[in-house]
């Protein structure tokens, strides 16, 4: 537990110190909500009926720029090795930069999510919902982004391959919001919907430590 | 357990490859060849589709196909990863095009038979998105192997990521029962049996078998050239290595 919170504290430290990691994700996701009134043209019944759709893909975006940043500078200056070193399991290690990794991109994306849905014209009704299921989906997408952040640590133009390898994983999160954001809008239950998003989540929350590490300890190799 | 061990000595592999490819092979041709004649000449038609339910003697065998094929691979790369079994992680690596293979010919097929069905190329249902991700992760894993320099290391990521996407196989088999999707559920591989009329399911189960054997055959055709390959890759590096100790 100490290690955890050890890196944790470590990896959120750096990342307000270095700056720019959350603001650049929230300027990307403003950025990408913006380019689809402008594409798709200003019509509100059009921006309503896309709107759950467009916020969660661009904050799928967002949440995946700052994903190949999570092992790589650890892994070249060589702290990764002592962390391997360290009594710490490696598993705790890659849960604590997920968690660092949610703290810094996804809360500010969760922040700026209600204000973007406003801007692409969705019901006010929705907005609850979106911040659920934000919320409850966002960890996902740190935990899975952190497999594949894993997977492809010191690989040559790893980014791209990154995008590739996490975007499948993604479909379900983003299938399961957007289904809820859409069913609270239209009058129906959303809470299914939130619940699967929920064992998601709860799944990736296994999966990523355990994939991560052995992927970790592969790539210290 | 003990044979899974013998067959991790690539030169006995070759050797039972050898044996197997051309039998696999002969029981492919005669395989296919009787369940297209059969559903494609013989089988009687639906009594809405006419004769375009023909296309389901492909469309379905190939989707069992890339299930299957995702299903050997994901043994494969975790025998490969616990025992270091390497002519496993080979043969998970050699079966990943052709399970995409069929995966598209799956899709492809589902799209024809869908316009003329359904009225529409594509949907967005449960059980086509799914497919179109296992499609996606198949590439990922083909695209993980060509990422790294050192071939161990690269069969290992790759079997993690193998792993991980198994759990893309049970959501694909059962998101017609648990989605309103506009994909027929589940007709032949249910708990109460098959629900098609044995015309129908015998050229079916041809088809089947007839893919599998012409998986095997293609598979260990890949698989020599793979160990191919790795033997050479080994001779250049002892190559340069005794070049550069000269």
């Amino acid at each position: 537990m100490n290690g955890f919170l050890t890196v944790l504290g470590h990896d959120v430290g750096l990342a307000y110190r270095q700056g720019g990691a959350a603001l650049l994700a929230v300027a990307f996701f403003v950025v990408v909500v913006t380019l689809f009134p402008l594409g798709v043209g200003p019509e509100s019944e059009i921006l309503a009926r896309i709107s759950a759709g467009v916020v969660w893909t661009a904050a799928l975006l967002a949440a995946l720029l700052s994903l190949d940043r999570m092992f790589q500078a650890d892994l070249e200056d060589g702290s990764l090795d002592l962390l391997a070193m360290s009594p710490v399991p490696m598993a705790a290690v890659v849960l604590a930069k997920c968690a660092a990794h949610w703290i810094t991109t996804g809360l500010p994306l969760i922040v700026a999510a209600p204000v973007l849905a406003i801007l692409m014209q969705m019901p006010i009704e929705g907005l609850p919902v979106l911040l659920a299921s934000m919320l409850l989906g966002t960890p996902a997408l740190s935990l899975l982004g952190g497999i594949g952040a894993a997977l492809t640590a010191g690989i040559r133009r790893g980014g791209v391959l990154l995008s590739l390898l996490v975007l499948p994983l993604y479909i379900p999160v983003l299938i399961f919001a957007v289904a809820a954001v859409d069913a609270s809008i239209g009058g129906l239950a959303a809470r299914p919907h939130l619940l699967l998003l929920a064992a998601v989540t709860l799944v990736s929350s296994v999966i990523a430590p355990i994939a991560g590490a052995a992927a970790i300890r592969l790539a210290l190799e | 357990m003990n044979v899974m061990h013998r067959f991790a000595n690539p030169t006995r592999f070759l050797r039972l490859a050898r044996v197997i490819q051309p039998w696999s092979m002969a029981v492919a041709l005669v395989a296919i060849v009787a369940g297209l004649v059969w559903g494609l000449v013989y089988a009687p038609v639906d009594y809405q589709q006419g004769d375009t339910v023909r296309i389901m003697f492909v469309h379905v065998p190939a989707a069992w196909m890339a299930l299957f094929i995702y299903g050997i691979m994901a043994v494969a790369s975790a025998v490969g990863l616990i025992w270091r079994h390497a002519v496993a992680d080979l043969a998970a690596k050699a079966s990943a095009p052709i399970g995409a293979a069929f995966t598209v010919i799956c899709l492809v097929t589902g799209s024809l038979w869908g316009q003329p069905m359904w009225g529409t190329w594509w949907v967005w249902d449960a059980r086509l998105t799914s497919m179109l991700i296992l499609l996606f992760l198949y590439i990922g894993y083909m695209a993980l192997w060509q990422a790294f320099d050192d071939p161990q290391k690269a069969a290992r990521a790759a079997a993690i990521l193998a792993l991980v996407g198994t759990i893309n196989l049970p959501i694909i088999k059962f998101s017609v029962d648990w989605w309103n999707t506009l994909h027929q559920p589940a007709s032949v591989l249910t708990l109460a049996g098959p629900k098609i009329h044995a015309s129908l399911l015998w050229p079916l189960l041809f088809m089947a078998i007839g893919f599998k054997a012409y998986f095997i055959s293609v598979l260990m055709i890949r698989m020599r050239s793979e160990l191919a390959a790795r033997r050479i890759r080994g001779l250049r590096l002892a190559y340069a290595a005794a070049d550069t100790g000269r």
